[in-house]
C-alpha cells in the first residue's frame, strides 16, 4: 500500500487534497423512512454523464446536414460495431434522465426540500430541468427522420405564437422561415456545444449548493429532530450514502443495457420536408400534456388567439414554478400545505393529461 | 489510518469480521468491478475501430469505378433501399437510372445487344434515357444524375429546382 | 341626398360605358363573324331538340370553330326560322342514323381537311368502321348497331384525351356496356351480354383503373375502335402479344401452340379466359378447380407429370422465399439492420415473375434455370436473416453477461455496506 499512498501524499502536498475532501467525510445524509427519495438527484447525474460519454461517442461518426444526418445514423446503427448499442443507451438514458429529473423535482417539492435557505438550489434545478428537456428536444432532431422532423416543425411553430418576441425566436430557433438543414446546423450546435456548456455550469453550482447547505429533512421531522436531538438519525455520506448511490448507479445502467439491447432505438424514414405531415404526429412523452393542453384549449378564448394563450400561460406557469419557494411563507405556522397541495394537482395533471394525449388520436 | 486491504477506509469503522468473510467480500467486490469494468470498455473500444466499409454519406453513392464497365455495358449498384442502374453506353457517356420497372417491380438489366434497357420478367423494354419503349412498363424508369470525380462515378437523385 | 347622388354621378356613368363596353365586346366575340341564329331558340327547347350554349361550347368542334349547320347544314344567319332552316338553304334536319358515319367521315377522312386542326389525327376511321361488325350491319339496315355518336357522344364531344371523355380509356368500358350490358337491347343478336361484368373483374380493368395505367387494355384494345370486331380465334395470341411479349414468343415455340391451333382452341384464352381475366396464381398448374392443365391432359401421362415438376418448382422458391421472408422479419422487428436481405428478396421475387413467365414455353429446363437461380438468392437471404438472428442473440448473451456481473457488483456492495455497518 505504500507506492499509493506516496503519490496520495505527493499530491496532497501540492493539492491540499485533504482539505478538500474533508467536508465530504463530514457530509452527512438524514435517515429517516423517506431517505430513499435522496437518491434521484444522484441518478440523475449519473444518467448525464452517460450521455455525455455517449454523446462523444456518437460525435465520431455523427455527421449534421439534411444530406447526411439520416444516412450517417444509419451508418453508426449498421456498419459501426456497437453502434447500435451506444446510440440506443444514448437514446434511452435521454428518457430516463428526463424522468428521473421529473422525480427528483417532485420529490424536493413534497419533502419540501426547496425552502429557506434552498431557494436557489431549487432554481437552478429548475432551470436545469429547461435545459434536459431542451436536450430532448434538439436531440430528437439530430437523426432527421420523418417524425424528428414534423414535431420540430411543430415545436418550433408553438414557439411562434408568444407575442411579438415569438416570430423572431421561431426564425432564430430555425434559421429560417422554415425547418430545413440550417435547422439541423443549429439544433446540432445547441445539443453538443451550448446546452452542455451551461448545463455543466448549472450542475456545478446546484451541486455546490447542496454541499453548502447540507440535505435538507423534512419539515415535521425536523420540529421532531429539534425538540428532541436524540431522536436525530443520519448516515455519512461517505462511504454509507455513496455506496448505496452507487448500487442505485448500477441497477440503473443494468436497466439501460437491457433496454437498449432488447429493443434497440429505432431510425425511422429519412424526413422529406416535401411529404405531408403522417396523421396522428405526436411529440415525445415528455412534452405531451403540452401539446394536449394546446390541442384542448378552444381556437379562440374571449378575444385571444386559443394557441397564444396556451403558450402564455405555460411560460407563466413555468415562471412560477421556478420562483416557486419564494411563495413559501417561512412561519411554520402559517403553512397550510397549499404548495403541496398545487404539486399533487401539477402531478396528476401532467400525468393525465399526457396518459390523454397518448391515447387521444 | 486503519489498514484494510479494501480501498474504501474511514476512520472509526466498527471492529473487522472474521478474515474469510472480509476476504469474499473484497473478490466479489474486485471481480465485479472487473468484469463491469470489462462489459462496458469492450463495446466502447470495439465501437472506437473504424468500419471497413466506408460511409459515403449523402444522398450520393459510389456507383462504380472508371474503367470497371467496358462501353456498352451495364451493371446494378444498391441505391438507397433499392436497385440502380448504371449504364456504359457504347457512344462512352455514363447514364444512371432507377432499376425497378415501373410495370410490376422486377429489377431491370441493360441489354447489350438492344443497347435496350430490359426487363426480363415481362419484356418490358425502356431507351437509355429511361423512356418505356415496348412492353408492358407504363411510365418511365426515374434518371439519377452521374457524375464522374476522380476515379469513382458517383449516383445521386436530380434535385426538382 | 341630393348631394350624394350628385356625387356618384360620375361613378354610374362609368359603370354604364363600362357595361356598354362589355356588352359589345362579348357581342363581337360570341356572334361576330357569323351569327348563329340556331341556339337562340334550340338552348330553350326541350331535350329531345335542346342544346344549351354551354353543353355546345364543350364541343372540340365548337372550340374549333364549326357551328351547327357544319353538320346540319342551313342558314345560321337568318333570324326567321323558315329561311334558316330551309331544305334551299341546304338544312337536313335531323340527320339519319343510317348518314352519321359518311356526315362524319364527311370531314374525317379527309385528310387535307383533318390536317388543318389536327395534322396527326388519323382519317381511317370510316374505312375501319365498314369493316367493323357495327359498319356491316348498320349497311345491312340495321340502325340499333353503334354509329359515330353512340361512343363519341354529339353536340358535346369531347377530345378522347379528355378524361371526361365517352371515349377516354377509362370510360370506354362503361360506353361499350350501354349496349353490350343489356340483355333486352342484345337479345336478338344471340351474343353474351357479361363482357363487362366479367371487364369489371378482371386483373386489366384493375389496373386500368386502381393503379391508373393508363396503357392497360381496354374493350377497344383487343378488339379495334373504329373496326370494332372480335379478334378470331387464331388470332387471339397476335392480341395479347402485343403487351406480353414474352409470353408470346414462349408460347410460340411450345408443343401447346401446335396442339391448340389444330384444334380450334383459342390461344391464350384456353387457360386464362378472356373477359374476366384474373391474376393468374400457381393455382392454375394445380390439378384443384382452378387447374386448367388437367381439363385436356389425362392423370398420370408424362404431360401430367411434368406439370406436376413445374408447379413443385414454383412452390419452392415461393417457399423459400416466404421463409426467408419471415426470418427477415423477426429479425427486423427485434430491430436488426437486414436492409440488405431485404433487397436481395426483390431479386428472388424477380425470379419467381421469370419463372412463371417461363411457364409458358412448357419446358422444365428452362423454368428449372429460373427457379435455381432464385432459391439461391433465397438462401443466401435467409442466411442473412438467420445471421442477424445470431447476431440479436449475441447481444442478449452479452447483455446477459453484463447483468450478472452487475449482479455481482450489487451483491458486493450490499455486503461491504452490512460489513462496514454492522
Amino acid at each position: 500500500m505504500s507506492p499509493l499512498r506516496d503519490v496520495r501524499n505527493w499530491l496532497d502536498q501540492r493539492l491540499g487534497w485533504q482539505d478538500l475532501i474533508a467536508p465530504l467525510r463530514k457530509k452527512t445524509v438524514p435517515l429517516h423512512r423517506l431517505s430513499y427519495w435522496y437518491f434521484l438527484g444522484g441518478i440523475t447525474l449519473f444518467l448525464f454523464g452517460i450521455q455525455v460519454v455517449t454523446g462523444i461517442l456518437l460525435l465520431l461518426y455523427y455527421r449534421p446536414g439534411a444530406s447526411e444526418a439520416f444516412e450517417s445514423v444509419q451508418y453508426i446503427m449498421t456498419r459501426v460495431q456497437f453502434g447500435w448499442l451506444i446510440r440506443s443507451i444514448h437514446s434511452w438514458s435521454a428518457n430516463l434522465m428526463i424522468f428521473t429529473a421529473f422525480a427528483h423535482m417532485f420529490s424536493v417539492l413534497f419533502l419540501k426540500a426547496y425552502r429557506k435557505p434552498r431557494e436557489l438550489t431549487w432554481v437552478s434545478g429548475v432551470i436545469l430541468l429547461f435545459l434536459v428537456m431542451g436536450f430532448g428536444f434538439s436531440g430528437y432532431l439530430l437523426p432527421w427522420n420523418t417524425l424528428a422532423f414534423f414535431a420540430t416543425k411543430v415545436g418550433t411553430e408553438i414557439t411562434g405564437q408568444v407575442p411579438i418576441v415569438g416570430k423572431p425566436m421561431m426564425i432564430f430557433l430555425r434559421g429560417g422561415e422554415e425547418v430545413t438543414g440550417a435547422t439541423l446546423s443549429r439544433f446540432f450546435g445547441f445539443h453538443v456545444a451550448v446546452l452542455p456548456g451551461v448545463a455543466t455550469l448549472l450542475i456545478l453550482l446546484h451541486l455546490l449548493l447542496v454541499q453548502r447547505l447540507g440535505i435538507s429533512v423534512p419539515p415535521k421531522l425536523e420540529r421532531q429532530w429539534t425538540a428532541n436531538p436524540s431522536a436525530k438519525r443520519e448516515m455519512k455520506f461517505f462511504p454509507n450514502f455513496m455506496l448505496r448511490e452507487m448500487m442505485a448507479w448500477y441497477v440503473a445502467l443494468g436497466v439501460l443495457g437491457a433496454l437498449a439491447a432488447v429493443f434497440p432505438w429505432n431510425l425511422g424514414v429519412k424526413a422529406d420536408p416535401f411529404v405531408p405531415a403522417p396523421a396522428g404526429i405526436k411529440p415525445e412523452w415528455y412534452f405531451l400534456f403540452m401539446f394536449q393542453t394546446l390541442k384542448l384549449i378552444p381556437s379562440k378564448v374571449w378575444f385571444i388567439d386559443g394557441d397564444v394563450l396556451g403558450v402564455l400561460a405555460f411560460g407563466l406557469v413555468g415562471l412560477l414554478w421556478l420562483l416557486l419557494p419564494f411563495f413559501e411563507s417561512d412561519q411554520p405556522s402559517r403553512t397550510k400545505g397549499w404548495i403541496t397541495g398545487l404539486g399533487v394537482f401539477a402531478l396528476a395533471y401532467m400525468a393525465g393529461m399526457s396518459v390523454y394525449g397518448y391515447l387521444a388520436k | 489510518m486503519p489498514t484494510q486491504s479494501q480501498g474504501i477506509v474511514n476512520a472509526g469503522d466498527p471492529p473487522s469480521p472474521p478474515l474469510p468473510r472480509r476476504r469474499f467480500v473484497g473478490a466479489l467486490l474486485g471481480s465485479g468491478f472487473l468484469a463491469t469494468a470489462v462489459a462496458f470498455l469492450y463495446p466502447v473500444l470495439r465501437y472506437l475501430v473504424p468500419p471497413k466499409a466506408s460511409d459515403v454519406g449523402g444522398d450520393a453513392v459510389v456507383a462504380g469505378r472508371v474503367g470497371e464497365l467496358k462501353p456498352n455495358s451495364g451493371k446494378i449498384f444498391r441505391f438507397g433501399n433499392r436497385p440502380g442502374l448504371l449504364i456504359h453506353t457504347s457512344s462512352g457517356e455514363y447514364r444512371a437510372m432507377s432499376a425497378t420497372c415501373t410495370h410490376l417491380s422486377c429489377t431491370v438489366q441493360y441489354r447489350d445487344d438492344l443497347q435496350q434497357v430490359w426487363c426480363a420478367c415481362h419484356n418490358g423494354k425502356y431507351d437509355l434515357n429511361g423512356r418505356n419503349v415496348s412492353g408492358p412498363p407504363p411510365r418511365p424508369l426515374e434518371a439519377f444524375e452521374v457524375q464522374v470525380q476522380g476515379d469513382e462515378i458517383f449516383v445521386r437523385r436530380r434535385r426538382e429546382s | 341626398m341630393a348631394i350624394l347622388r350628385n356625387k356618384l354621378r360620375p361613378f354610374s356613368v362609368a359603370c354604364f360605358v363600362g357595361l356598354a363596353g362589355f356588352v359589345v365586346l362579348a357581342a363581337c366575340l360570341g356572334y361576330g363573324q357569323t351569327k348563329n341564329t340556331c341556339l337562340d331558340c334550340h338552348s330553350a327547347l326541350p331535350d329531345s331538340l335542346g342544346v344549351s350554349q354551354e353543353k355546345f361550347s364543350h364541343d372540340i368542334h365548337a372550340q374549333m370553330g364549326l357551328t351547327c349547320a357544319s353538320c346540319h347544314g342551313g342558314d345560321p344567319t337568318s333570324d326567321d326560322p323558315d329561311k334558316a332552316m330551309s331544305r334551299k338553304a341546304g338544312w337536313k334536319g335531323k340527320i339519319d342514323r343510317k348518314q352519321i358515319p359518311e356526315l362524319c367521315g364527311s370531314c374525317h377522312s379527309d385528310p387535307a381537311y383533318i390536317r388543318r386542326f389536327n395534322p396527326s389525327l388519323r382519317t381511317d376511321q370510316l374505312g375501319q368502321y365498314h369493316t367493323s361488325v357495327h359498319g356491316k350491319r348498320l349497311a345491312a339496315g340495321d340502325t340499333k348497331v353503334a354509329v359515330c355518336t353512340d361512343c363519341h357522344s354529339v353536340h358535346d364531344l369531347r377530345a378522347p384525351s379528355d378524361p371526361r371523355s365517352t371515349v377516354n380509356p377509362v370510360n370506354v368500358a362503361n360506353t361499350c356496356a350501354r349496349c353490350h350490358a343489356d340483355a333486352s337491347y342484345m337479345k336478338e343478336y344471340s351474343i353474351p351480354t357479361d363482357q363487362f361484368a366479367k371487364y369489371s373483374t378482371s386483373v386489366h380493368h384493375q389496373a386500368l383503373t386502381v393503379r391508373g395505367d393508363l396503357s392497360a387494355p381496354t374493350c377497344t384494345t383487343c378488339h379495334g375502335n373504329h373496326g370494332a370486331a372480335p379478334p378470331g380465334v387464331d388470332r387471339v395470341e397476335n392480341v395479347c402479344s402485343n403487351c406480353h411479349t414474352f409470353q408470346a414468343q414462349m408460347y410460340e415455340k411450345s408443343s401447346h401452340k401446335e396442339a391448340f391451333q389444330s384444334a380450334s382452341l383459342p390461344g391464350c384464352v384456353v387457360c386464362h379466359s378472356n373477359h374476366g381475366i384474373v391474376h393468374p396464381t400457381d393455382a392454375k398448374l394445380g390439378a384443384g378447380p382452378e387447374g386448367v392443365c388437367m381439363r385436356c391432359h389425362t392423370p398420370g401421362d408424362s404431360c401430367d407429370q411434368a406439370r406436376v415438376a413445374l408447379l413443385s418448382g414454383l412452390s419452392r422458391l415461393d417457399e423459400a422465399i416466404k421463409s426467408a421472408d419471415q426470418v427477415l422479419h423477426v429479425a427486423e422487428s427485434s430491430g436488426m439492420e437486414v436492409s440488405e436481405a431485404r433487397l436481395g428478396q426483390d431479386q428472388a421475387r424477380d425470379s419467381l415473375t421469370k419463372a412463371r413467365v417461363t411457364i409458358h414455353s412448357f419446358r422444365q429446363d428452362l423454368v428449372d434455370q429460373d427457379i435455381q437461380a432464385g432459391l439461391k438468392i433465397a438462401a443466401q437471404n435467409l442466411q442473412a436473416g438467420k445471421a442477424a438472428m445470431v447476431e440479436r442473440n449475441h447481444r442478449r448473451l452479452g447483455l446477459g453477461i453484463s447483468l450478472i456481473a452487475v449482479g455481482i457488483v450489487l451483491a458486493g456492495l450490499w455486503l461491504y455496506i452490512k460489513k462496514i455497518e454492522s
